[in-house]
């Protein structure tokens, strides 16, 4: 009989002082604790939780290690499947993947799949140990374009076949969203992503940043100038969608991207980098996934009072439950049912406050999500200097663009199919590129089943 | 690897430095109207510039800085020999007549207006067309004789000169608009004209060319942070809609700009920025 004691809760920075910096919110499991909350593992001898991980990791497998105290074995079985495991124990919807297929969930609370994930990644980084082992070149060349969590998935699992990967970064640092876009509260940047990134680069993998395909070079040149025999486009949804409201250019009105690039790739928080960033003193933030959470708490972080304006109720915020939570705890203030139809300034140009609409929910859609309705006559205005738009993000259509015979759909998303095979030969495509703005693990899932294909092909010409 | 060497350096003026960097990619990709990134060190912004030449075989880009903030000193305090942390691009759309047949351009005459830092990027625009036999005027204007910059390599690559500054110090007395006013009313006739410079400069460009019926396209100077079209900070009216400066542009018709919005969002960090640019001459004090 397993240990039937309640999930071990994990410790976390107090929401009083954790508003004041950047450091992580949540410290991770130590090995008592990890211990302890391995051993209410039921080893299932028909594991739910694998199928439902988008990279496959052997969960059982690894967590009777980590019960059993072997941590060095625990890790390397992660690594079998997973190159990013710090971030993905970190960022990865864990409640509504392995965790939420957990036998354990059905009557109480699910093994803690995620936080003995990081347990076992912060272990094997602390203790110096990588598995990153270069095999034997095979003497092709695979291009891939983005060093997200696509691109860094794919490239490991390439490098570890034998083949030649160069990873293309437009930015100045490698990671793309774990790097510009989440946190250094939730995703800590040297400790973490840079540390996982430098395994990659260690399978031997070429990262060349400040190359923009599309710009600095393209596709086709890649192939035919530069002797690439394939090319893996992992390049992300990053371009910001704004409403279309009146005095949505006003000063004071940024995108969640630009605001989180500042802050995160660019450290504005830190006072030894050049970056500027103009927070005001209250802060709205439209939207209600992830990235609205992570700006509003940024926001909050830099000194301001952040309200988060979302058109549905709390019960369809996009964002993960415990982000939610967090921002909460920390003193966000969410005002839902709530749309913004102006954003309103003085005679300067800069933002004075939104004016909104009550929203109620209406009958579901063809997708099952009930929409939001206007409410005639319920306008009203909130006093704000700063609106953060975090709304979505829609692929850059400039590899597109520059790549003939590389087709695309209606949402400027690359067409490519499960295996990320394009219209084009001998190009590949998969995360946000391919579905749109997504997960960090759906993107590494993607990545990894186009390196298979990739291999595939490549072995077949 | 030492990437983005500056090969050669030029004080144009005490304010205006003139640098060739070794940028062997972005050398190959670029054309006239493009733009790049650079980032003087790691702890840096990324400061968008315009590529004022670039030479494909040498695999080096030319850049020219003005010192408006601390991040625009850092960069001009750099030294032969020293190396960019970053240098990213080419960055936007090429000017449209990269796009036209050289017989198309050989039938065609160009004026060029250029306000200070502005006649940089006009350099590479003038030089391309006027080695596709294009007929080229430009007008330089500057505060004063020293801010005058690029006149002999301008003077090569251009049918008429005109020079002006606002205190009368050389050529003209008086601002580019009278000039350009002077030649439309005194019957000169253009297919495109093209102004490139501050972005009251370009304001006044188009309602001085406006009655003339004189096509006009502007290159925006807009605030960028990553100029692949992530963060929207560079977006622009045009024609009543937005778009981003750095992937819908830079260069836009001048008569569909919406510049008092333009220039307004520009202000945008201006007090932070003067703060940083503060601190930073202090440090540069010590260093001395």
């Amino acid at each position: 009989m397993r240990n039937k004691i309640p999930r071990v809760p994990v410790r976390e920075q107090d929401p009083a002082v954790r508003i004041k910096n950047f450091d992580e919110v949540c410290y991770g499991y130590n090995e008592e604790e990890a211990r302890l909350e391995a051993s209410r593992c039921l080893g299932c001898k028909k594991p739910s939780c694998i199928g439902q991980c988008p990279v496959s990791i052997q969960i059982p497998q690894f967590i009777l290690e980590v019960e059993n105290g072997n941590f060095e074995k625990a890790a390397a079985i992660i690594a079998k499947d997973s190159s990013l495991p710090a971030v993905c124990g970190r960022v990865c919807p864990q409640e509504t993947q392995c965790e939420g297929a957990c036998i354990l969930g059905v009557k109480g609370e699910p093994v803690a799949i995620g936080k003995l994930e990081r347990f076992v990644a912060d272990w094997a980084r602390e203790k110096g140990i990588c598995f990153s082992s270069s095999a034997n070149l095979n003497g092709k060349k695979v291009a891939v374009i983005g060093s997200g969590p696509a691109g860094l998935a794919c490239s490991a699992d390439l490098a570890k076949l034998g083949y030649q990967v160069t990873i293309f970064e437009a930015l100045h640092e490698p990671g793309g969203v774990l790097q510009y876009g989440i946190p250094e509260f939730r995703l800590p940047k040297e400790k973490v992503v840079k540390a996982e990134v430098d395994n990659v680069r260690a399978l031997g993998v070429n990262i060349e940043t400040n190359v923009i395909v599309g710009r600095t070079v393209t596709i086709d040149s890649l192939m035919k100038e530069e002797g690439f025999d394939a090319v893996f486009i992992g390049s992300g949804a990053g371009l910001p969608k704004f409403m279309g409201i009146p005095g949505e250019n006003l000063n004071g009105v940024v995108s969640s991207n630009e605001f989180l690039t500042r802050n995160n790739l660019m450290r504005a928080y830190d006072p030894s980098y050049d970056t500027p960033i103009y927070v005001g003193k209250k802060v709205a933030v439209v939207g209600g996934g992830n990235v609205a959470m992570d700006a509003a708490r940024t926001a909050l972080r830099l000194g301001a009072d952040v309200t988060i304006v979302y058109r549905r109720t709390e019960k369809e915020l996009p964002a993960r439950v415990e982000e939610v939570h967090h921002a909460k705890e920390e003193g966000i203030v969410f005002k839902m049912l709530t749309n913004p139809v102006a954003v309103l300034g003085n005679d300067k140009g800069w933002v004075t406050g939104i004016r909104c609409i009550r929203m109620e929910l209406g009958e579901p859609d063809e997708s099952g999500r009930r929409s939001p309705i206007p409410i005639p006559d319920s306008e009203f205005e909130m006093d704000v200097d700063v609106v953060i738009m975090a709304l979505g993000t829609s692929p850059n259509p400039l590899i597109a663009n520059t790549t003939p015979g590389l087709e695309t759909n209606k949402w400027k998303c690359i067409v490519a199919d499960e295996n990320g095979i394009t219209t084009k030969p001998g190009v590949f495509a998969g995360g946000d590129i391919v579905t749109g703005a997504a997960t960090v693990i759906l993107a590494m899932g993607a990545g990894r089943k186009a390196a298979a294909a990739i291999d595939r092909y490549l072995q077949s010409k | 690897m030492d990437m983005y060497k500056i090969i050669k350096k030029v004080d144009l003026t005490p304010i205006i430095t003139l640098m060739e960097v070794d940028a062997p990619r972005l050398a190959r990709a670029a054309k006239p109207g493009q733009f790049l990134i650079v980032r003087a060190h790691d702890r840096g912004e990324r400061i968008p510039l315009t590529i004022c030449d670039f030479d494909s075989k040498k695999g080096t880009v030319t850049i020219v800085t003005q010192i408006v903030g601390a991040s625009t000193r850092q960069i001009c305090t750099m030294n032969e020999g020293e190396s960019f942390t970053d240098f990213a691009g080419p960055l936007g759309q090429p000017s449209e007549f990269v796009y036209k047949s050289d017989e198309e351009l050989s039938k065609m005459r160009y004026l060029f207006i250029a306000g200070g830092l502005g006649t940089a990027p006009v350099f590479p625009q003038a030089k391309y067309l006027h080695a596709k036999g294009a007929k080229v005027d430009v007008i330089i204007g500057a505060k004063t004789k020293d801010l005058v910059i690029f006149e002999e390599e301008m003077r090569a690559v251009c049918d008429n000169l005109y020079i002006c500054t606002d205190d009368g110090s050389y050529g003209k007395k008086g601002l580019v608009t009278d000039i350009l006013k002077e030649l439309l009313e005194s019957g000169e006739k253009y297919d495109q004209a093209v102004a490139i410079g501050p972005m009251i400069m370009m304001k006044f460009v188009t309602l001085t060319a406006r009655p003339f019926n004189l096509p006009l396209i502007v290159s925006l100077n807009t605030l960028m942070v990553d100029g692949t079209g992530m963060c929207g900070a560079c977006r622009v009216s045009v024609g009543g809609k937005t778009k981003f400066a750095c992937v819908d542009g830079p260069e836009f018709d001048g008569y569909q700009v919406d510049f008092d919005e333009a220039m307004r969002r520009q202000m945008m960090y201006k007090n932070i920025e003067i703060e940083a640019d503060h601190k930073c001459k202090i440090g540069l004090n010590n260093e001395k």
